[in-house]
């Protein structure tokens, strides 16, 4: 009984040291609705305006039709270019791609001597690079296809290809940025709050207050644990109710409540891994280092900005252990699939048990990063 | 007073000074004039608005209405700040708050020593004159931090005074400093003022017993002067004998009430034992700081413990708390075992430790409710027992005010008020009463003492104050980690033979360590026999040095004590270079953007050999891994949400019959569209694929081969023309983790200066703000460039990532790159106040722009929004176009100018902003 109510009052207290920091809350307001929108709306619709050059060496009809299929909102209007500016232009990143149209060009291709354009890719420019060549290929060979069918006849089987995208169907990539926005911020914030309490009350010494008092270790990290989730959890509904749904106007599939409800269980895990931080560093630096060593791989390997099932098996297999990654699996299930708890319950699963370790953990080694301070 | 040459007889000239924190008004129309070349002091009760005043003199805290004149000149005008700060010398209250506690004694004076502009043979010179003459000198090497509270105020003193200050304010320099260190500083000050007669000094203090030396005093309350004059004067003036007596008779009728004599009652001996401790010892290394102590304590009693600073007080109440497990050793409270998990001791326990550690986000109030909550005060019972506290510890007036605002003697009587609570039965007080003025003290004392015999409560607690060691039923003498001496103050005193309890107690320190205690009395009380003579003291005056511009040497100050912090924190300095290196391999290795063994299932409706063949079509691709067919519709969208299958296809019945007819037939595929990015590319796949398979199966098929005549595409991907992704990815990671790293390095260490006080230094020495900053983020910049330097050859051995460019360019942008992260990190903690808040705006104002808006996934061009906007002028997407330009482009200095110069500027302006924000007064 009076267990609860201490807890319940540490985290009371929590939260009145938060109030009490303005600038704090301005920046966690920031986080949790510009940030997400400008998140959000920075991500290019697909690929969206690629940089793209052409060095049309032909000037027939073909190469014209060629140049005129690359066109917005997928490409910047094609520039012109001689063969000689082609290199710098790559190099200084002016263009992503260039496409080289040889001479004679059409005449070879209408006598089916069947000649090779030459796409040159900027590899250094990653999901551009990927995802625009296939694309520019598709464009350019249906547009040959086209003009040469003028003259030929196909003989193709008349097998038809229906693709449909689920969950997201014109692939509008705000969906998915606002959420995965979400949901580094709960990450991040809920490590910082929670470690960053524990540090503040070692290094002024309050926390040895505490210790003399009938309150337990389990307790304070309880009170920690709830008042900080519960910020966090609070504002990941308003960002979600009126930033994602509100201003950015995406549709949400699956149910709120169970989003939540996962959410509030990956609380538990990061506030707990904040305050296991927080137990192994010996001072605030120490701790913003580490909490840089351990967000970033978790924000960037988590599969909520690439897909993980293309990563090395090795860091897909480290990442297990990362709350984030069924976190982000788990959230993407919900929203965007709208999956019930009958598939989402593994996630569900490995979120507890992740979340219990670092709790016993971040319990055992509390006491004695106690004595150290003294 | 001639007002007419103020510089001759006045040092300070305050007219009509106001100062108000919030809606407390601290001073009220002040109007003083300070005479030159005497010991001032200021007393009063706590919060009367001493240290304000002070704070206001010394130029740390601005001034909001009236004038303050100091040194000849107006404290408003930065320049004449500027001008005099080096004649002054400021010595904030609280043990050891201007000083680094992670520097050592040496360190720290060294570090005042260079702001002041000394030389490197000037400065030992001083640091030995000033160590030797406070006993400091044995212990140059020791971190400040594990300094005794009596050494601290030495060494802070110290460093106020290496400068050779005209005017030095002290403000409650012996709080909490035992009796013996407090005579030796007085004497030290004693010296120093004769060998330079025309220092003035200002301290204010709460202890009138000091007081009364002074030559010249200012009696204030309630934001108000009483009366000024010399101690003789405010005696003759109110006809009493002692100063305390005298400042009573000054404050107004209804102040004095309640004050009377504090009448211990005599002590009626019981049989329970309330502490028992047998052999308690506790070891820290080799060091021990408490040896085989044993003592019994009764219920009701009151048990004095004194000592030295250090010698071991602390430790053992710690003990006792159960904070501490002893080494060797036992005690018991209440008949129980002292163990750290038993929680129903705790509850009978009320315990105040000498370090102020209440909470200071919390109001006073709220502390008191919190802790009475926490120790389960009934809830009905609490606003009672809150106000009443507050009543009997004199904070009714400020209920609401945060701790911090507070002096440090109602925070002393705020941390009581606290132990006191939940009416334990027991209270262990480490030092409760230092700071507290005499009037409050009586007061708590009575309390005490009511508690003790009426309520039989068992006191037990430390103290400096002779008068109130006197009090207790029994004291123990501790030095040294050992009890010399246990008994009832009387018998102590007629063991000894000695007059009073001060001298059995020196009497008794001479015993035990007849060499160390010799040493300090002598220089406490035979001056001159000291190894430094007054003539010593009196250095030549250098002139100061006054640059009006940047000074290198002030600047260069704060980048050696930087950089020692840095080096006594070796797990810090690991985890920013290792810690880089670790993320670099992780990150490089982890990040593809290459999209492949995305898992797919089909549903094959006609299992024919036909539909069979398009089916392997697809497994065959390394793009797409297979997973086990999909049985139905109900099937597809379970796998399909849960996530498992990025792509499902469905192949329908009569498929193999339909193609053999040329009847039209469609293949249906979905597309798992969460992940947008993926989602396209899948698209793309999926398309090439139908398409082969459609050209394929022509030719086997119907022998007909539709693929030649049109065209090819050769793709050629340049820069990294096997598609790796380390390549691709080191260029990017790097500039990522110099932008994170050190920011977040150089946020915290301004920051962590106001949150744990330090700052002061930077508001009342010569240091200018560039400099102060300047100074900060060099060691940084270091550290980043070595980071730098690691990474890539990181990058070059182990990951095989070649540098095609050239090296000195990308050397050249990341020097440029670096200041500018160091630099955001010092704008992060310019306007926040916490190190919390700087530690997130560091996160959230490099993580988002680095992985998002830099270019390192997508480029800049074909962003949008504001997220475009913050991409064009965030100078981590220039160094992005460096990196990737030198190692993979193979570009030099030639190719790459263009970034640099909206790098450059960026730098220039977040240091400027940084700069401009950070204030050089306190408000």
């Amino acid at each position: 009984m009076s267990r609860a109510s201490n807890i319940y009052r540490l985290g009371i207290k929590e939260l009145w040291s938060l109030v009490r920091d303005p600038i704090m809350l301005v920046l966690i307001a920031y986080s949790f609705t510009f940030q997400v929108y400008i998140a959000a709306t920075a991500m290019p619709e697909g690929l969206s305006k690629v940089p793209i050059a052409i060095v049309d060496e032909d000037d027939s009809p073909l190469s014209a039709r060629i140049t005129s299929a690359l066109h917005p909102p997928q490409f910047m209007p094609p520039q012109r270019v001689s063969l000689t500016e082609v290199d710098a232009g790559l190099d200084a990143g002016l263009y992503t791609f260039s496409l080289n149209i040889p001479p004679n060009f059409q005449r070879d291709v209408l006598a089916g001597r069947a000649p090779a354009i030459q796409l040159n890719v900027d590899a250094t420019r990653m999901s551009q690079a990927f995802t625009g060549s296939g694309y520019i290929e598709q464009i350019v060979m249906g547009e040959i296809n086209e003009f040469v069918q003028r003259y030929r006849g196909s003989a193709a089987p008349p097998v038809d290809l229906a693709l449909r995208v689920r969950f997201n169907p014109a692939l509008t990539r705000a969906w998915f940025g606002s959420l995965m926005e979400i949901i580094n911020n709960v990450t991040m914030l809920s490590i910082v709050l929670a470690g960053a309490a524990l540090i503040r009350e070692r290094e002024h010494g309050t926390i040895e207050h505490l210790l003399v008092m009938p309150v337990t270790p389990c307790e304070i990290m309880l009170g920690k644990i709830w008042s900080m989730g519960l910020v966090v959890l609070l504002a990941t509904s308003f960002s979600l109710q009126f930033i994602v749904q509100g201003a950015l106007n995406v549709p949400i599939e699956g149910s709120v409540a169970l989003f939540l409800a996962v959410a509030t269980l990956h609380l538990f895990v990061t506030t707990s891994m904040g305050i296991f931080m927080a137990t192994l560093a010996r001072n605030m630096p120490q701790f913003g280092l580490l909490i840089i060593l351990v967000l970033l791989p978790m924000q960037m390997l988590s599969g909520g900005s690439t897909p993980r099932e293309s990563m090395p098996v090795l860091a897909q297999n480290m990442m297990e252990v990362a709350p984030t990654t069924h976190f982000v699996s788990a959230a993407q299930a919900i929203l965007y699939r709208g999956a019930g708890f009958d598939v989402v319950w593994p996630q569900i699963l490995a979120l507890t048990v992740i979340g219990l370790v670092f709790f016993i953990a971040a319990l055992i080694h509390f006491r004695k990063s106690i004595s150290q301070m003294a | 007073m001639t007002l007419a040459n103020p510089g001759d007889t006045s040092v300070a000239r305050l007219a009509g000074i106001s100062l108000r924190y919030g809606k407390t008004l601290a001073l009220e129309a002040i109007d003083l004039e300070i005479p030159a070349g005497r010991m001032v002091g200021l007393i009063g009760p706590d919060g009367v608005g001493k240290s304000s005043l002070l704070a206001l003199i010394s130029g740390a805290r601005m001034v909001q209405q009236g004038q303050v004149e100091v040194l000849g000149g107006d404290m408003r005008a930065a320049r004449h700040r500027h001008r005099v700060c080096p004649a002054i010398a400021y010595m904030p209250q609280g043990l050891g708050k201007n000083l680094y506690p992670a520097l050592s004694v040496e360190d720290n004076l060294r570090f005042f020593g260079r702001l002041f502009g000394h030389n490197a043979l000037e400065r030992r010179r001083r640091i030995d004159e000033l160590t030797k003459a406070t006993g400091l000198h044995a212990f140059l090497d020791r971190p400040a931090g594990k300094l005794s509270g009596g050494m601290k105020q030495k060494l802070g003193l110290c460093c106020a005074l290496i400068h050779d200050p005209d005017m030095l304010i002290l403000d409650e320099p012996t709080t909490g400093v035992d009796p013996l260190a407090r005579t030796q500083f007085w004497s030290m000050i004693d010296r120093i003022r004769k060998a330079r007669p025309g220092m003035s000094v200002m301290v204010a203090t709460a202890y009138m017993e000091e007081a009364e030396r002074f030559d010249w005093l200012v009696a204030m309350d309630a934001g108000r002067i009483l009366a000024t004059g010399s101690p003789k004067e405010l005696h003759e003036r109110t006809g009493t004998a002692t100063l305390e007596a005298a400042f009573i008779a000054l404050l107004p009728e209804e102040k004095k009430r309640g004050h009377r004599a504090v009448v211990v009652p005599p002590f009626a001996d019981g049989e329970d034992v309330a502490i028992e401790a047998r052999g308690l010892t506790m070891r820290f290394g080799d060091f021990t700081a408490v040896d085989h102590v044993n003592f019994r304590i009764l219920r009701g009693e009151i048990f004095g413990f004194l000592g030295s600073n250090g010698s071991g007080k602390t430790t053992t109440m710690k003990m006792l708390t159960g904070l501490l497990p002893p080494s060797e050793g036992e005690a018991w409270l209440f008949g129980q075992k002292v163990d750290a998990r038993d929680i129903a001791t705790r509850r009978r326990v009320g315990y105040m430790s000498q370090a102020f550690s209440l909470y200071s986000e919390l109001s006073v109030e709220q502390n008191l409710v919190l802790h009475a909550r926490l120790f389960s005060v009934p809830e009905s019972a609490i606003p009672s027992r809150v106000s009443e506290l507050l009543a009997r510890f004199g904070l009714d007036g400020v209920p609401d005010a945060m701790p911090d605002q507070l002096p440090l003697g109602m925070r002393q009587r705020l941390s009581l008020a606290v132990a006191l609570v939940h009416a334990p039965e027991l209270l262990i007080l480490d030092e409760p009463t230092s700071g507290v003025d005499p009037v409050a003290r009586d007061a708590f004392w009575q309390f005490l003492v009511d508690l003790s015999r009426t309520d039989k409560v068992t006191i037990f607690i430390s103290t400096h104050f002779m008068n109130e060691a006197e009090r207790c039923d029994r004291i123990s003498l501790m030095h040294d980690g050992r009890v010399l001496a246990s008994d009832a103050p009387g018998e102590i005193v007629k063991k000894r033979g000695a007059k009073t309890l001060e001298e059995a107690f020196i009497a008794y320190l001479l015993d035990a360590d007849p060499v160390d205690a010799e040493a300090n009395v002598e220089t406490t009380t035979q001056v001159p026999v000291s190894p430094i003579s007054a003539a010593d003291l009196a250095m030549p005056k250098q002139p100061h040095v006054r640059h009006h511009g940047f000074s290198f040497a002030r600047a260069f100050s704060y980048t050696l004590r930087e950089t020692l912090e840095l080096r006594r924190d070796p797990v810090r300095l690991v985890m920013a270079l290792f810690g880089s290196l670790i993320l670099m391999l992780i990150m490089g290795y982890g990040i593809t953007m290459d999209v492949n063994d995305l898992s797919y299932a089909v549903l094959d409706r006609d299992q024919t050999t036909l539909s069979q063949n398009y089916a392997l079509n697809l497994s065959g691709s390394r793009y797409f891994v297979e997973r086990p067919p999909l049985t139905d519709y109900a099937d597809l969208d379970r796998r399909m949400r849960s996530g498992e299958l990025s792509l499902a296809i469905e192949i329908p019945t009569g498929f193999g019959r339909d193609v053999q007819r040329g009847t039209p037939v469609q293949i249906g595929a979905w597309i798992d569209g969460a992940m947008p990015q993926r989602a396209e590319t899948v698209q793309g796949y999926v398309q090439g694929m139908h398409q082969s398979w459609l050209i394929e199966t022509a030719k086997t098929r119907f022998g007909q081969d539709i693929s030649v005549g049109a065209a090819s595409i050769e793709t050629r991907f340049r820069y990294n023309p096997d598609v790796k992704s380390l390549p691709a990815m080191v260029p990017a990671v790097i500039p990522m983790l110099l932008l994170m790293i050190p920011a977040m390095l150089s946020a915290l260490s301004v920051v962590r200066e106001k949150e744990l006080g330090s700052i002061i230094n930077l508001y009342v020495t010569p240091v200018t703000r560039s400099e102060f900053l300047i100074g900060k983020q060099l060691p940084y910049i270091v550290l980043a460039m070595l980071n730098f330097l690691l990474m890539s050859l990181l990058a070059v051995t182990l990951f095989d990532v070649p540098v095609k460019g050239s090296f000195m360019t990308l050397l050249l942008a990341t020097l440029i790159y670096v200041i500018f992260s160091t630099g955001f990190g010092l704008f992060a903690s310019t306007f926040t106040r916490s190190q919390i808040a700087a530690m997130f705006f560091a996160m959230i104002g490099t993580m988002l722009p680095a992985i998002q808006f830099a270019g390192m996934i997508n480029p800049v061009s074909s962003l949008e929004g504001v997220g475009k906007m913050i991409g064009k002028i965030y100078p981590a997407t220039h160094y992005i176009t460096i990196s990737r330009g030198v190692f993979s482009k193979a570009l030099g200095f030639a190719d790459l100018q263009a970034s640099f110069v909206p790098m450059l500027l960026a730098a220039l302006v977040i240091l400027g902003l940084s700069i401009a924000l950070l204030k050089k007064q306190e408000k």
